[in-house]
């Protein structure tokens, strides 16, 4: 399979290990990313906030360039990029203002012909090829899935899954062997953006998230957002109040690259703040195949 | 050779604005057959019409054309003025130049060209009219009501006192419907059960009632005045004539944990069982799903099992082998009154409804519904009439209340409003209060929607006497939080996020009509809106009835209803088919289909396309009996005059009278301009 694939900055930037385990497993399941050649901004946080035509044209942009180099869906791993890009895609079917507007805009021609993709509608698809070669799968490894804000929300734009209960997440981990945990914040805000202008209320609503997976006896959480993931993993040293245990934070693709037996440095783990070489141990020592 | 009149209306200004009238008249008076052409302010006033009568006798007239409204509004009025002239009415049509004509134009000149030309197409018809005398078809003087709640209850009664014999069907043991299960009425707190019990029993005693139970209407033939219904009497497995209603067999019964329909799932019954105490008839029926005599033969065990009701009944009653039983009844008219069901909101939904799992029912035990907060509140229920938790069997200190869940809610795919729920919800609170004291009940609320006699000022001493706090707002979502559920929604009034900590949620979920009501509607022929529930035939004008004639509807299975509203429709359908069998014939307008039998060659491809069954076959014999073939009748009892049969044969043996393909074609003509 051929997918075009925008990395967006997170991916290169504090989000590298999504990057590099998007790509280890993909060539796993022989999933061909092509990269987007010349992408640009997707317009998330400032560029949405500051003009509304601005942020459909920053982010359609990237689907005129996908267009114009042949390709006919787009894989956005960060939910932020694949939020706004699948809000162009909105904007632009329903708005014929805008629409007319783009092409000259942009400078290129402009038919919303791309499909934007999310991580996680790409890894479901994938489940049958992850459980097949899960050579070294998670042996019940109890997973919290954390959906955040954009992947499903909201509905008429990310035209994915139950906007409530979505169930995607889920499948994904059970093909990798794990066990996803019946928990109640999957939902709920991290904070997002305001990481660095509110860190107080990010790390109250972050706490939260924590005590609740722990309380369902999770092992870790799954995330499948960079900004999901710096709120919970970065932040969390700010988070315990009682010296709770550390909850490791995974991307998606880390915990199916982990199922296919590749090696944890490839999945780029080690960048994680906190670390999860005691989970694995842990797994390791008790006979449960993740090394 | 025609002598033809016409006869153009100005209808006030509503005509007369847009349209020259008086140049109308003056252009149709030279169509060839014309003999008298006039225009009038109001043609269906007073003088209008004997200006007609008085032209049909000084004029000789052979037809009257009225150009006015459309014939939906006026031409009973006018066919009835022609026969007062002394004219076969269907020698009277009217051409609209109202609705097709002045109200959907501007420009005077080409309205009034439009109009003239619409005349000339009516004028040219007309001339090809002929005398049609009214069918003529007899009454049975019996009804047949669907649905034993209140509002089928209400309507049986009614007809039955009104001298008429009366079928109800119903499809449960026993009748009553939702109404028996509510603990206390809005607006007085009535107590449910005593207003609704003894008109059971009156169903039950009244000597023009036959009440089927336990049994569901299988098909309906005929038409109007002459239905032939069959119902499926289902295997009760008791003989009802046997029967005493003693209840010995269900209390040796061994299943005993079976999920109670009528306590809503809150209470436990029995295989064999009575739904409750005051059900009518007091006849038991086995649950053969959870029987486990029935269990063990569906598995193919041989050995009979259990049978210990059997042994217990006295009476010999209990009859396993029992079997389905089809009656047929024939009936003149038909009351619809299936009512409702609640809006079940887990994760399972028939297509197009997307439930509210992010409310945790059916996964969280002390989220309930509002018929289950009824049981729970009711003298009769599992809890005998104590609010208790279902979890834990406490009673909960703070109940939240969330209104509208399904209703008003387009993207969850129910766009109405459920009607009953802001008054039912304030009751609950009430019913809450006066139970717990010191208990909190919130509603969280859209709107408050009160219309109703006394509604407003019950809702406000829900409020203002019993305290319940009212919050605007939705709630976005719950979720257990060890013996609490936490609540959070959002106060649109205060603008800010609010969290609860409730010991139990009562959902007022939306109303929806009956599982099966499609295809109910379609054994009677009537139509039903997207989310099923049955099509009045106007909204304002003819509310209890629908578009097949003879068929009436009552209830919520119309749409939301509550009981004042249900038990006025149902007196409404029972004053309606009161007065169709007032008379001893009915009359039907001639304009039905006719085979020409000596051109059908009886193909049938008329009775394939007849959407109301209506063609039948007919034998020709000679003199001798020998067949010579075999054509198509229509029962002109049947037909609604639709066409279908007339578009589709081959042979053109078919027509629809006042509509034949000459007349249809001569208009045409008159439009081009070609006028022999």
């Amino acid at each position: 399979m051929k997918i075009g694939y925008y990395p967006g900055c997170s991916l290169h930037g504090t989000a590298r290990e999504l990057d590099e385990s998007l790509r280890a497993v993909s060539a796993a399941l022989g999933v061909h990313l092509q990269e987007v050649e010349d992408w640009s901004c997707c317009g998330a946080t400032s560029g949405h906030a500051t003009d509304h035509l601005l942020s459909v044209a920053l982010a359609a942009r990237n689907l005129a360039l996908a267009e114009a180099q042949g390709m006919d869906q787009v894989l956005a791993p960060c939910a932020a990029c694949f939020s706004r890009l699948a809000s162009a895609r909105h904007e632009a079917r329903n708005d014929a203002e805008i629409r007319e507007k783009l092409p000259e805009l942009l400078g290129l021609p402009f038919t919303n012909t791309v499909a934007v993709r999310n991580l996680v509608d790409l890894l479901r698809g994938l489940a049958p090829e992850i459980k097949a070669k899960a050579t070294k799968p998670l042996q019940g490894m109890k997973v919290a899935c954390y959906y955040g804000c954009l992947l499903v929300r909201p509905p008429e734009v990310a035209d994915f899954d139950d906007p409530e209960q979505p169930t995607s997440m889920e499948e994904v981990v059970k093909a990798a062997g794990g066990t996803p945990v019946t928990w109640n914040h999957r939902m709920d805000c991290c904070g997002g953006a305001f990481s660095l202008s509110r860190t107080g209320s990010v790390i109250r609503l972050g706490r939260a998230i924590l005590d609740d997976a722990r309380t369902a006896g999770a092992d870790a959480i799954a995330v499948a957002c960079p900004m999901c993931h710096s709120n919970l993993d970065f932040r969390q040293s700010a988070m315990a109040l009682r010296g709770e245990a550390p909850m490791p934070i995974f991307f998606l693709t880390e915990l199916v690259g982990l199922a296919l037996g590749l090696e944890p440095k490839a999945l780029g783990i080690r960048r994680h703040f906190v670390s999860a070489a005691p989970l694995l141990e842990r797994q390791c020592a008790a006979g449960k195949g993740v090394s | 050779m025609a002598r033809i009149g016409v006869f153009v209306c100005h209808c006030g200004e509503n005509i007369g604005r847009t349209v020259d009238c008086t140049k109308v008249a003056e252009a149709l008076k030279n169509h060839p057959g014309v003999v008298e052409s006039v225009d009038y302010k109001y043609m269906c006033s007073d003088p209008g019409q004997a200006l007609i009568k008085q032209s049909i006798a000084e004029k000789n007239l052979t037809g009257v054309v009225v150009a006015a409204c459309s014939p939906h509004m006026h031409e009973k009025t006018f066919r009835r003025a022609a026969f007062g002239g002394g004219l076969n009415p269907f020698l009277c049509e009217m051409a609209n130049v109202r609705e097709h004509c002045s109200w959907i134009h501007e420009d005077k000149e080409k309205a009034t060209e439009k109009a003239i030309a619409i005349g000339r197409t009516i004028v040219e018809k007309v001339k090809r009219n002929v005398p049609l005398e009214t069918i003529r078809i007899p009454v049975t003087k019996r009804a047949l009501v669907i649905g034993g709640g209140i509002a089928g209850i209400q309507a049986a009664l009614d007809l039955a006192d009104g001298g008429a014999e009366v079928i109800l069907v119903e499809k449960e043991p026993s009748i009553g419907g939702h109404m028996s299960q509510l603990s206390e009425t809005f607006p007085t707190l009535d107590c449910s059960q005593c207003i609704l019990t003894p008109r059971m029993v009156e169903v039950y005693q009244h000597p023009n009632i036959k009440l089927y139970s336990y049994s569901e209407l299988e098909s309906l033939e005929g038409y109007i005045g002459n239905f032939k219904a069959t119902i499926r009497k289902k295997a009760r497995s008791v003989n009802e004539e046997l029967c005493n209603g003693c209840g010995a067999c269900t209390q040796v019964c061994i299943q005993k944990k079976i999920p109670s329909e009528f306590d809503a799932g809150l209470g436990k019954r029995t295989a064999i069982y009575v739904p409750f105490p005051q059900a009518v008839p007091n006849i038991p029926v086995i649950d053969r799903k959870n029987c486990a005599r029935f269990k063990a033969k569906a598995k193919g065990i041989l050995k009979e099992a259990c049978g210990k009701c059997a042994e217990a009944c006295l009476k010999g009653a209990v009859d396993f082998d029992q079997e389905d039983r089809f009656v047929t009844e024939e009936v003149g008219a038909v009351v619809v009154a299936t009512g409702y069901q609640l809006y079940t909101i887990g994760k399972d939904q028939p297509e197009g409804l997307q439930g509210y799992g992010e409310y945790g029912y059916g996964t969280i035990p002390d989220v309930i519904d509002g018929l289950q907060f009824e049981r729970l509140a009711s003298a009769s229920g599992p809890t005998g009439g104590q609010i208790l938790r279902p979890s834990d069997g406490k009673p909960p200190k703070t109940i939240v209340f969330l209104q509208c869940i399904g209703s008003r809610d387009p993207q969850k795919g129910i766009e109405y409003c459920s009607k009953i729920c802001c008054m039912y919800v304030a009751k609950h609170t009430m019913l809450y209060k006066h139970k717990v004291h010191g208990g909190k009940a919130v509603v969280f609320y859209m709107d408050i929607r009160a219309a109703g006699k006394g509604y407003e000022e019950f809702s406000r001493r829900a409020i203002e006497e019993d305290g319940a706090i009212y919050i605007r707002g939705r709630v976005s979502r719950m979720y257990r939080d060890g013996q609490t559920i936490k609540v959070q929604g959002f106060d649109t009034l205060a603008g800010e996020p609010v969290e609860i900590d409730a010991d139990m949620v009562v959902l007022a979920t939306a109303m929806r009509p009956q599982p099966g009501i499609e295809t109910l509607a379609q054994k009677l022929s009537v139509s039903y809106d997207r989310h099923g529930f049955i099509n009045e035939a106007h909204p304002k004008l003819r509310p209890v009835e629908t578009n097949t004639a003879g068929i009436f509807v009552a209830g919520a299975c119309q749409s939301p209803r509550d009981i004042p509203d249900a038990v006025a429709m149902a007196s409404a359908t029972a004053a309606k088919v009161l007065g169709l069998f007032s008379k001893d014939q009915l009359e039907r307008e001639p304009t039905v289909a006719k085979v020409n039998q000596d051109l059908c060659a009886g193909c049938f491809s008329c009775e394939h396309v007849c959407p109301y069954g209506a063609v039948e076959h007919k034998e020709i014999r000679d003199r001798k009996g020998v067949l010579l073939k075999i054509v198509a009748e229509v029962n002109g009892g049947v037909c609604q005059g639709c066409g279908t049969c007339q578009a589709t044969c081959p042979s053109k043996s078919v027509e629809l009278q006042g509509f034949t393909d000459e007349q249809i074609y001569s208009e045409i003509n008159a439009l081009a301009g070609c006028v022999e």
